[in-house]
């Protein structure tokens, strides 16, 4: 049973996934999953979603108002005491100007918003949301953004290898991190990466759209095994 | 100027000499300044319907599901559980021509209002479209600024789009075309009637502030373009604010959870006024309105401009006092401004003060039941002559001409547009954009599933718009059928000229004449609509082609059984439903591949078309399908060449199997535009039971093939292989086209 496991899932003014997370947590994880507005407290979960969307409608830069909200306190919080912490999309893109994981998302080479389905390869499995999964995996799930290149300079790029923290990356069919599998023009293809502690992890493609077969072109539910990882994450009583 | 009225003079009225009379005898004195503005805007076109009106009600509106029907924000139709579905659609084309970013971006923003108003969580949206050849670099500029409009809208208010189609036509090239089509869902105690509740409710607007942008939006709306337009009216474009929309969606949706709003409605078209009275109208009540308490944008702003400003982002809630702080308190969650302006009273009048002043004291009626006006009609002059063509010489290289028709503009992939396009967002959307002739939407926690998709070939509405009509109806009900869904509603949105002119408004009445028909044969309701006039070229004056664009919506059982158009399996067997009929004239391959625009375009067949639609909901139903697409625009080749290309599978066709009435040609018989057709793939071990269910609901079907592995469209005639054609060149075409016409500067 999953039921005792609480996952809280923030909404900030203009979230627009939060409704969609919040389902895939109930009624294909089975976990207990609650909205938070932003302005309410974090209090009694066991691990943290920032959903995607627009919030503050990307006014400024995306992400950059959320990051100042009172509820990122609480998360900052949390995340120093290893609660797993995942923003998808958007929540990413706070995540980062937040200071919570390194690097910036620039808007897509092509300044164009791209939805469809693209392949990810997981790169490490000792993550909180990917634990499940074994490196080398291929996942196949949809993104929908207009600002998702990721972005470091040489510094942090280094250290983002030196300590595995590059934890997705955009691969073709193969497997293989090409141009033509990159779909915004992200710095070494990357999708994906966590923190030092490995606890907190952003990404851009959508895990919760890709958790349930009938909503797959390719009947997978990958998404499925980010979310599983989490649970298992909370069960080993890491945190 | 011969006026015999003396005219209002503050401000200018589009009203004509005859209305502004019919005003002062209605009223029996002369309205003040405000008064008129407010009549001027009720009276046009946009809002009034007023030559419209009398044709519309032709379509029936009556159905055992219909639970709201037209003259609301929005149709609702019940599908079962409790559960109901919301949908209408709209234009926005004027605005879109001279600022197509915004005109498109607020498109959404007033069908989204028109959805929630009715008390449903708006769940997808589609986007018909329309433009001039891409050739131009105007179109380009259009489409490029109405897709990212949509698409920076849609996307930040996370509702999806999930469909649409594109057609490229000189006609459109001034005038283009944005039609917007949403649907929502609620459940049947949550619907919201557009009404003004009861007395001592309070009108509480909520939302953006009011300003002057927009003002005389439905009067531009109800005028042609002119050449100075995209200077002089950007004025009228309102302006978007998607991340307020959003934040209204939340809000409103937890307002009437609440169970204190007594009614709804959105300020669009025609503002504050259009709200009011409709609402007070509908419930025979009168509203006190302190226009003073409307929170404005630009602080000098005239009372006339007050009234009829369409700010958007606006709506206002009737709420009863009782629940007066449980809704606002929700309004304060969101950080969106409201006010209480105003109370529902038993005068039956719509009054308003400002300054302590009374400035508006009118019966709703003068501003709701506008006189129709009884239009003109003529044949057109061009149908005489659009008959007579001398058949063109068939193709030499068919290969060569599909892959022309693949890559033309109306045939060629639109994955440049729709991937712009959040399409996900929701997660309901199970047959996505690209995929099916209509897009699956499930229902969180039900089996059941909805169909959507929008249909109309304004080049067969222009050649014969009785007959177009009839094709635009039973061509969405085929989209929808034809991935298992029965069509169980539509809308429409009339895009035509002016309809002054008595040629244009023949053209609409035809074609609304044939819209009726078939939506009674094939027992479809009309639950809404939106009449779009005065479309026409800047520069030439001629009329856009009648674009009578349809949006039906389909429900279906058990969302798994959803079919796609993609073949799956090699091996499996084709099947053609319907037959082929030497119609070829006013097809996509005469336009594309000979240039001959005038001649006639093919019949529909009404009891053929309803036979082929039950026997294949049947079919669907039972799992015998594994594939299906509708077969109209580019034929049996383009049809088939599509499903092979999303499969990346080939097939082997032997076109002596297609079901046919007599011996036709072999390029009518590839190409001919034929009403009433699908084409399936069935595996063998289904194959009887399939030809049992057709023949038994007596539908011509045949065996054209089988689906095999290597990338080739083996076409065979009389025997001899007549084209053998390589997928890998169709996909370039098919998808590239388009994208190399945008990402190339």
């Amino acid at each position: 049973m999953n039921t005792e496991i609480k996952i809280g899932v923030i909404r900030f003014p203009g979230s627009n996934c939060d409704l969609d997370t919040v389902y895939v947590l109930r009624n294909v994880l089975g976990v207990s999953a609650d909205l938070v507005w932003h302005k309410d407290k974090l209090e009694g979960f066991d691990g943290i979603i920032l959903p995607g969307g627009f919030a503050y409608g990307d006014a400024l830069r995306a992400g950059i108002i959320a990051a100042y909200s009172p509820v990122i306190l609480e998360v900052k919080t949390l995340a120093r005491e290893g609660v797993p912490i995942a923003g998808i999309c958007n929540g990413f893109q706070v995540l980062i100007e937040a200071g919570l994981l390194p690097g910036a998302l620039l808007p897509n080479d092509g300044l164009k918003f791209i939805c469809k389905w693209i392949n990810l390869r997981i790169e490490h499995s000792d993550t909180a949301f990917t634990n499940i999964e074994k490196k080398g995996g291929l996942w196949k799930l949809p993104i929908a953004h207009g600002e998702g290149k990721y972005f470091a300079d040489k510094t942090i790029l280094k250290d983002l290898y030196e300590n595995n923290q590059i934890v997705f990356l955009y691969v073709n069919d193969e497997g293989e991190p090409t141009e033509d599998a990159n779909p915004n023009g992200s710095f070494d293809s990357i999708a994906g990466i966590c923190n030092l502690e490995r606890n907190v992890l952003g990404l851009m493609p959508h895990p919760e759209r890709g958790s349930e077969k009938t909503l797959s072109p390719f009947r997978t539910d990958h998404g499925n095994r980010f979310f599983q990882s989490m649970i298992e994450y909370i069960r080993k009583g890491v945190a | 100027m011969t006026s015999v009225c003396l005219r209002p003079s503050d401000i200018a009225l589009d009203l004509n000499d005859n209305e502004i009379e019919k005003v002062r005898e209605i009223l029996g004195r002369e309205p003040n300044t405000v008064e008129w503005a407010m009549i001027d805007v009720m009276w046009s076109e946009h809002c009034s319907y007023k030559s419209s009106r009398p044709v519309l009600k032709l379509l029936p509106r009556e159905g055992s599901r219909v639970l709201v029907g037209p003259g609301q924000d929005a149709g609702v139709v019940d599908i079962g559980d409790n559960l109901a579905i919301v949908f209408k659609i709209e234009s926005h084309n004027h605005p879109s021509a001279v600022d197509p970013y915004n005109g498109a971006a607020t498109g959404i923003g007033g069908i989204i209002r028109d959805i929630l108003c009715m008390g449903a969580r708006p769940i997808a949206l589609i986007d018909p479209l329309r433009f001039g050849l891409l050739d131009e670099g105007h179109t380009k500029w259009l489409l490029k600024y109405v897709v990212k409009g949509i698409g920076d809208y849609g996307n930040c208010i996370g509702v999806p789009t999930v469909g649409g189609e594109v057609e490229f036509d000189p006609c459109f090239e001034k005038n283009c075309l944005v039609n917007v089509g949403c649907l929502g869902i609620t459940t049947h105690d949550k619907i919201i009637p557009s009404k003004a509740g009861n007395l001592g409710d309070y009108l509480v607007l909520m939302g953006g502030s009011t300003g002057r942008d927009g003002i005389h939006g439905v009067t531009f709306a109800s005028k042609e373009l002119s050449g100075d337009s995209e200077e002089d009216d950007r004025g009228s474009v309102q302006i978007g604010d998607p991340f307020t929309k959003k934040r209204i969606i939340d809000a409103t949706l937890e307002a009437i959870e609440t169970g204190f709003v007594n009614g709804l409605k959105d300020l669009g078209g025609g503002g504050l006024t259009c709200g009011t009275s409709e609402m007070a109208e509908a419930s025979g009540v009168g509203l006190e309105i302190n226009l003073d308490e409307v929170y404005l944008r630009e602080p000098d702003m005239d009372t006339w401009e007050i009234v009829i400003s369409e700010s958007q982002e606006r709506m206002l809630f009737i709420v009863d006092p009782e629940g007066l702080n449980a809704v606002t308190n929700v309004f304060e969650k969101y950080e969106l401004p409201y006010a209480f302006i105003g109370k529902v009273t038993d005068t039956g009048r719509l009054i308003m003060y400002r300054g302590g002043k009374l400035v508006v004291d009118l019966p709703p009626s003068i501003l709701t039941k506008v006189p129709t006006i009884d239009r003109g009609y003529q044949k057109p002059s061009y149908l005489e002559t659009t008959r007579k063509t001398k058949l063109p010489s068939p193709p030499k290289d068919i290969e060569e001409a599909i892959q022309v028709l693949l890559g033309s503009p109306n045939i060629g992939s639109k994955e440049w547009i729709y991937q712009q396009y959040d399409h996900e967002v929701g997660v309901r959307t199970v047959v996505k954009p690209g995929k099916a002739d209509a897009a699956v939407l499930r229902i969180l926690g039900k089996k059941k599933g909805i169909a959507v998709a929008s249909d109309c070939n304004s080049h067969h509405v222009y050649l014969d718009p009785y007959n177009g009509g009839l094709e635009a109806v039973v061509e969405a009900c085929r989209n929808v059928t034809s991935v298992g869904a029965e069509p169980v509603g539509m809308v429409d949105c009339c895009n035509f000229g002016n309809p002054e002119d008595p040629e244009i408004f023949w053209q609409f009445k035809e074609a609304v004449r044939g819209m009726a028909d078939a939506c009674k044969c094939l027992e479809v309701p009309c639950v809404g609509g939106n009449v779009s006039f005065y479309n026409e070229d800047t520069i030439t004056g001629i009329a856009i082609r009648p674009a009578p664009v349809v949006m039906v919506v389909g429900l279906m059982e058990d969302v798994e059984k959803a079919v796609t158009m993609e073949f799956k399996q090699p091996g499996e067997k084709i099947v053609i439903v319907g037959e082929t009929i030497d119609e070829v004239e006013g097809s996509e391959y005469y336009t594309v591949i000979h240039k001959i625009e005038k001649s006639t375009p093919p019949r529909v067949d009404l009891l053929k078309e309803k036979r082929a639609m039950f026997a294949m909901l049947e079919v669907i139903d039972k799992g015998y399908v594994t594939a299906s697409h509708d077969c109209s625009r580019g034929g049996l080749a383009v049809a088939l060449s599509l499903m092979c290309l999303k499969g990346g599978l080939g097939a082997d066709v032997d076109l002596e199997k297609v079901p046919i009435l007599e011996k036709i040609p072999l390029d009518s018989l590839l190409f001919s535009e034929t009403n009433g057709r699908y084409i399936l793939s069935v595996r063998e071990n289904h194959l009887r039971e399939v030809l049992e269910i057709f023949e038994k609901r007596q539908v011509k079907v045949g065996i054209v093939g089988e689906v095999k592995k290597d990338l080739i469209l083996n076409i065979k005639n009389d025997s001899k292989i007549v084209a053998s054609c390589s997928l890998l060149n169709f996909y370039e075409s098919f998808y590239q086209s388009l994208r190399k016409e945008m990402e190339v500067a």
